[in-house]
């Protein structure tokens, strides 16, 4: 009964979705106040009713309730509680319904944080919203009914695939999904304004909040994926270029340029073509990876549905609305105009030419992405395209993006000189030269990567340092405390992201550089060798899990004559679906990882064990973790809540705040106030 | 032609690409087993375990192999096409029993009818490790010189049953 009202809500959504993506669109157009403050109460009926399906369907997962197919099939009695609940996104149909629920969740959002929007503009904006979810309820109530019962139930479920039951896939989806779908408010505000023509600055500064807000859940989201296969796959790698990998690495990579091409937009009204483009590809590209991954036209380790039908609507509805939005955009773009000029060497020309280099990366991965399946397509053969094209076109596409992303933050807007830059950013050369040189004293091994890698990781620490000491100096306050409060939170999340992207190289530099692994036979009793560290296997055992049955190893790793740490690899069999699973045991350090994984039994008492030794390897994760922090802080900033209303009062004790756009009769003009970002 | 159109054409080639990409398979592997020798086998038949049957008895027939067990859920989606194909009597469907009990599976058979012409056990699952199979179920089409045609792997669809296999199993001459 409860799943049939689960189904009858979603039915119900599907209906508030229609109203909302219909009626407010046609108020706006007209003009009736009425239909456009449909918006705000159908988008919430609408979260309402996705939310009541989705916790009908967990419901099922939870009481083991295996007349519900999809719990039959992805789930078990034995499996424990936290994962019977995430086990509902672990599958097709769970997955979708949660892509549906995070979509209806940004709409609630938008409805709630939206009172400096003019009616006319948020009632386009939730109709666009209501439109793409009227397609994914679509999609789910006909291609992919999660509520779908199975009688007889069988006496037990088939149980969650092993790899997913672990606490990194906890919150990888639904923080990836947060960041997917999250993309859709930009490009629904990027729909309305190219219909009501208004591409200004104060479209690009609602646009602002909402786009770094989902691209810091997508960063998220990406590092928590990478983090669970370097842990849970077992071969000790981060990051395979798989079409998966790669159909979230796309939106993050265009998704980069949108949020710095709204900066422009914002501050100096350029961009503003280029802009609402980008937030169109980066949606689109969202939504293409879910026709990816949803369709089956690629094969991948995450794939778990290949439905034809499910593909055919996909691309349907891809064809619709990335078609739809493009030929508005084509029929819009020439009316809106250039917005701000500005000079070959400025600040935006920086911000342009790194746009430009992100989104040929993006081109080039997603040309990787599809090559094979166009290949196929052309009846030429099959082939798959691997992490070697990926590494070729990555590497030379990102080195001039990391270097001018050291000197955008310091030139100035529309005309900055290059002697001038140049004499500024002295030290940042200095201090860049000087790491890779010392890093080949210090490490001892020099390959041009490594140089390379550690030069521009340098080079964008000491620029934002540099960055940081130069707006301190240009506020004329003798108090620093002041000066430093005087700089906004955008400010210094920008700097925080970027040394997150330093933090990033250098453990990807020094990972792939320096990492070492040994695959060897062990006895109980023996000691092997990686990176200095002796390992000495001490015993095996069974042990028997919740769900599974083990042979766990105990390893002491010893440095020096000393005890380091004491690891547990398991080699799991689950009870259910019979298979094996590798479950590392790492001791983990800001300077290196020690991974060891358990293989197969070699004779009775001999096992295969792999030992790695990764130094660095941390970094990585730190890094995205700090870009999404200073996407975060960017969030925060206070100027985007300010607006809502009327200008407040400035308190007599605040300086100035930092130069912000105004628009005056459609031109946008820069007011530069001491310090500001608009320097 | 206007610049702001590119990004739509690029596109609309774009969905050219995946709509031509739908209807081919990437999971499409050749399987190394196709137009080779079936494994040989000897194995108890499930409903008299004193029985056995080897690969060698069905020579000089078209037969089908479908490995299925009780404990499978996608078994019970093409279970029924199966009953319904063996009512068809064009061709004899040996099943391929597969880490099972044989006191379930025969319950299982009893509750959802039996396609088979006989059931073979693979308690161990020693034969289908042979016949290399990914998961259950799979089904394999064997020519009268023993000689693997075909290989589905998961559940038989009705498309797969009218568009390949009924075909296939017409031009081996059944």
């Amino acid at each position: 009964m409860i799943y049939e009202l689960g189904h009858l809500a979603l039915i119900l959504a599907l209906a508030m979705s229609l109203a909302q993506g219909v009626l407010p669109m046609i108020g706006a157009q007209t003009g009736n106040a009425a239909w456009m403050g449909l918006a705000r109460p159908t988008a919430r009926g609408q979260f309402v009713f996705v939310l009541i399906a989705y916790l009908c369907l967990t419901h099922a997962f939870v009481t083991n309730d295996f007349s519900v197919a999809l719990a039959a099939n992805h789930s078990n009695s034995t499996l424990p509680l936290h994962y019977r609940i995430t086990a509902v996104w672990g599958n097709h149909e769970g997955s979708i319904l949660l892509w549906s629920l995070i979509l209806a969740g940004w709409t609630l959002a938008v409805s709630i944080f939206s009172r400096q929007l003019d009616d006319r503009m948020l009632a386009r904006v939730l109709g666009v919203m209501g439109l793409i979810s009227c397609g994914f309820i679509l999609f789910t109530l006909f291609t992919s009914n999660p509520f779908e019962r199975m009688f007889p139930p069988p006496a037990d479920g088939q149980d969650l695939n092993p790899l997913l039951q672990d606490p990194g896939m906890v919150i990888h989806p639904p923080m990836l999904y947060m960041g997917y779908v999250g993309f859709v408010v930009a490009f629904a505000f990027a729909v309305a304004a190219l219909i009501s023509g208004q591409l200004d600055a104060a479209w690009a500064r609602w646009s602002r909040p909402w786009t770094t807000a989902a691209w810091c859940f997508l960063t998220i989201g990406i590092a928590l994926g990478s983090f669970w296969a370097y842990y849970e796959l077992g071969w000790g790698g981060w990051w395979f270029w798989d079409p998966v990998e790669n159909a979230s690495f796309l939106p993050w990579l265009v998704g980069t340029a949108l949020i710095h091409s709204l900066a422009v937009t914002e501050k100096r009204g350029g961009f503003k073509m280029w802009t609402a483009l980008l937030a169109i590809l980066t949606f689109s590209l969202s939504l293409l990876g879910t026709f990816i991954v949803r369709s089956g036209v690629l094969s991948s380790v995450h794939a778990f549905a290949t439905d034809p039908t499910r593909g055919v609507f996909i691309l349907g509805f891809l064809a619709v609305v990335i078609g739809g939005s493009l030929a508005l955009f084509a029929w819009r773009a020439p009316q809106v105009g250039l917005g701000g000029s500005f000079e070959p060497v400025s600040r935006e020309s920086m911000l342009l030419a790194n746009n430009v280099l992100l989104l040929v990366a993006a081109a080039a991965v997603l040309l990787g992405t599809l090559y094979p399946l166009a290949v196929d397509a052309l009846g030429v053969g099959k082939l798959s395209v691997g992490p070697p094209y990926f590494d070729t076109v990555f590497v030379p596409l990102m080195t001039p993006a990391l270097f001018l992303m050291g000197i955008g933050p310091i030139a100035r807007w529309r005309q900055a000189r290059l002697p001038e830059l140049a004499y500024r950013l002295r030290w940042a050369f200095g201090v860049a030269a000087v790491s890779a040189l010392a890093a080949f004293l210090a490490l001892g091994k020099w390959t041009p990567m490594i140089g390379l890698g550690l030069a521009l990781a340098a080079w964008i620490a000491s620029t934002v340092v540099l960055a940081l000491v130069t707006r301190l100096q240009e506020h004329k306050s003798p108090d620093w405390r002041r000066r430093f409060a005087a700089q906004p939170g955008s400010f210094y999340g920008m700097l925080l992201a970027h040394l997150g992207v330093a933090v990033f190289i250098v453990g990807v530099t020094i990972v792939s550089g320096f990492e070492s692994e040994s695959d060897v036979r062990m006895e109980p009793g023996d000691t092997a060798t990686v990176a200095g560290y002796q390992v000495r296997l001490d015993k095996i055992e069974d042990v028997t899990g919740p769900n599974y049955q083990a042979s766990r190893a105990t390893l002491s790793v010893i440095q020096d004559g000393k005890l380091v740490a004491i690891v547990r690899p398991d080699r799991r069999v689950y009870n259910v679906s019979r298979s094996p699973m590798t479950e590392v045991a790492i001791d983990r350090g800001l300077l290196r990882d020690v991974y060891i994984a358990l293989g197969d039994p070699v004779s009775a008492t001999a096992w295969s064990v792999r030992l790695h030794h990764k130094p660095f390897v941390n970094w990585i994760w730190i890094g995205c973790m700090l870009m999404a922090l200073g996407g975060f802080l960017a969030v925060m900033d206070r100027r985007y809540r300010k607006l809502r209303v009327s200008e407040p009062v400035r308190p007599a004790s605040a300086p100035p705040q930092a130069d912000r756009a105004l628009p005056i009769g459609g031109v946008v003009v820069a007011r530069s106030g001491a310090g500001g970002t608009g320097r | 032609m206007r610049k702001s159109l590119i990004p739509l054409a690029i596109f609309l080639v774009l969905v050219g690409f995946l709509a031509v990409g739908l209807g081919l398979n990437p999971r499409e592997v050749p399987s190394p087993l196709i137009n080779r020798p079936a494994p040989a086998f000897s194995l108890p038949l499930l409903d008299a375990p004193e029985q056995k049957l080897s690969a060698q008895d069905l020579r000089g027939q078209v037969w089908i192999l479908n490995v299925w067990a009780s404990w499978c859920v996608a078994c019970r989606i093409e279970h029924p096409l199966l009953v319904e194909f063996s009512k068809m009597g064009m061709v004899p469907l040996y099943g391929l029993n597969y880490k099972d009990k044989p006191e379930d599976a025969t319950q299982w058979l009893k509750k959802f009818g039996d396609p088979y012409t006989r059931s073979l056990s693979d308690r161990e699952g020693l034969v289908g490790i042979d016949f290399g199979v990914y998961g259950v179920p799979e089904t394999f089409v064997i020519d009268k010189q023993g000689v693997i045609r075909f290989k589905q792997i998961g559940p038989v669809t009705p498309e797969v049953l009218r568009d390949e296999i009924i075909p296939l199993v017409r031009k081996l001459g059944a």
